[in-house]
């Protein structure tokens, strides 16, 4: 049991998928205008990280290793899928709020990157654990953004109005305000690392290749070169 | 006639994918450190978002809403792009070798690529036609190049910048990445006031 609570607790602290493995940023930049938006997706992420982790892992002997980037793309899909017509039959406000990024989970790097590099090595309940940590990392993050540009460039909060009406910072909840407050997060996590004496250095992206996170992604270099 | 000028220049300009619409931002982050390397990615974004919008356009209209299957749409249109991206690849590293040389590295990275499968699921939530489907694709490639070669001027003159030792690698240029997007938000309103959109 603490071995499972050490993989949960991983994935939201010491692997952060978002801060600290730069994955998955094109959502939690685009989602976090809003805490009802930032929580949806942060649930949606989690439900199909840890289904799709769940049944990779049952599959990972089965699942022959050259065509195996298409076998998970397929399974994440159908989940992906499922979540969508859920959530436009029952929330329809957030599902269309939410846009083109629910589809867009499929091709979200942390999903491939945990199925590549987790699930297809571990068992099922640890592979559970797994996806249920980076699901709540992701969602910690997502949420914190989102409560930063809501109060400050909305003046909400959840949709109830905390700073009146003219003393907000408007840029905060465009374009430009999401790629700045990502890099303040970034680097005040980098400064809090640096006061405990740990030294680390943030990850530029993953070359575009979200598919072949980690192993596979080695692999694609050399034979490039 | 108007609404292909008025796609293409929204994509490219105010509603460039990468800087307004957050699309895309792996490989803007990942690859935007050579130009070389940007020069290489871009070509290819530009050819296989155009040709996956007028591939997954085909097979929408003509074989899913036939056979009622526009509910499986992510799944078809994922593994529509993975296998064209293939297709390409080989075709290209048979036929046109210097083409390949050129692309040949940078097309495996697209197939998974968040902007590619968006502008082939935007096309169909904005129900455009084939021909604005294209110019839709070939306009958000553009818009992604524009974006990912800028930046790459940017990321150079950051190598020598002397930022705060926090901020030193990715939140600096995070944090130019925000001021170039400042600058695309300069051509809000603009293409309704030149096509009267």
């Amino acid at each position: 049991m603490k071995k499972r609570m050490k993989i949960l607790l991983n994935g939201i602290f010491k692997e952060n998928p978002v801060l600290i493995l730069a994955l998955g940023c094109c959502s939690v930049l685009a989602v976090s205008v809003s805490v009802t938006g930032g929580l949806g997706m942060g649930a949606a992420l989690t439900f199909v990280l840890v289904c799709s982790n769940v049944v990779i892992s049952l599959l990972r002997n089965v699942i022959p290793s050259k065509v195996r980037i298409p076998c998970y793309i397929v399974v994440i899909a159908t989940f992906v899928t499922l979540v969508e017509m859920l959530m436009e039959a029952y929330l329809k406000s957030l599902y269309d709020s939410l846009g083109v990024f629910l589809s867009l989970i499929v091709v979200n790097c942390i999903v491939l990157g945990r199925a590549e590099m987790f699930a297809s090595k571990n068992g099922v309940v640890d592979s559970f654990f797994d996806g249920l940590g980076m699901g709540i990392g992701y969602t910690m993050v997502i949420v914190g953004m989102s409560v930063v540009r809501e109060l400050f460039g909305a003046g909400t909060l959840l949709g109830v109005r905390i700073i009146p009406e003219g003393y907000q910072l408007g840029i905060l909840t465009q374009a430009p305000g999401g790629f700045f407050l990502f890099g303040c997060a970034i680097a005040i996590l980098v400064a809090a690392m640096a006061k405990k004496g740990k030294k680390f250095e943030p990850k530029m992206g993953c070359d575009g290749n979200c598919a072949a996170c980690g192993t596979a992604c080695g692999g694609r270099k050399e034979e490039a070169k | 006639m108007s609404k292909i000028f008025l796609i293409l220049f929204t994509l490219v300009f105010t509603e460039n994918y990468v800087l307004v619409q957050f699309l895309g931002i792996c490989p803007f982050l990942g690859v935007s450190q050579k130009l070389s390397s940007c020069v290489g990615m871009s070509g290819a974004v530009i050819f296989v978002m155009t040709l996956a919008s007028a591939v997954t356009w085909g097979i929408y209209e003509g074989v899913m809403v036939a056979f009622h299957l526009e509910f499986m749409r992510t799944i078809i249109f994922i593994l529509v792009i993975a296998a064209l991206v293939q297709l390409v690849e080989i075709t290209l590293k048979k036929y046109m070798p210097p083409l390949y040389k050129a692309l040949g590295v940078y097309l495996p990275l697209i197939t998974t690529n968040c902007a590619v499968l968006a502008v082939t699921i935007l096309n169909i939530d904005e129900s455009y036609n084939f021909l604005e489907s294209c110019v839709s694709g070939f306009s958000a490639g553009v818009g992604f190049s524009l974006a990912l070669i800028l930046f790459c001027g940017v990321r150079k003159s950051l190598e020598r910048a002397k930022p705060p030792k926090c901020f030193e690698g990715l939140p600096i240029s995070l944090v130019a990445a925000a001021f170039t997007s400042l600058t695309f938000m300069g051509f809000t309103g603009m293409a309704e006031r030149v096509f009267g959109g």
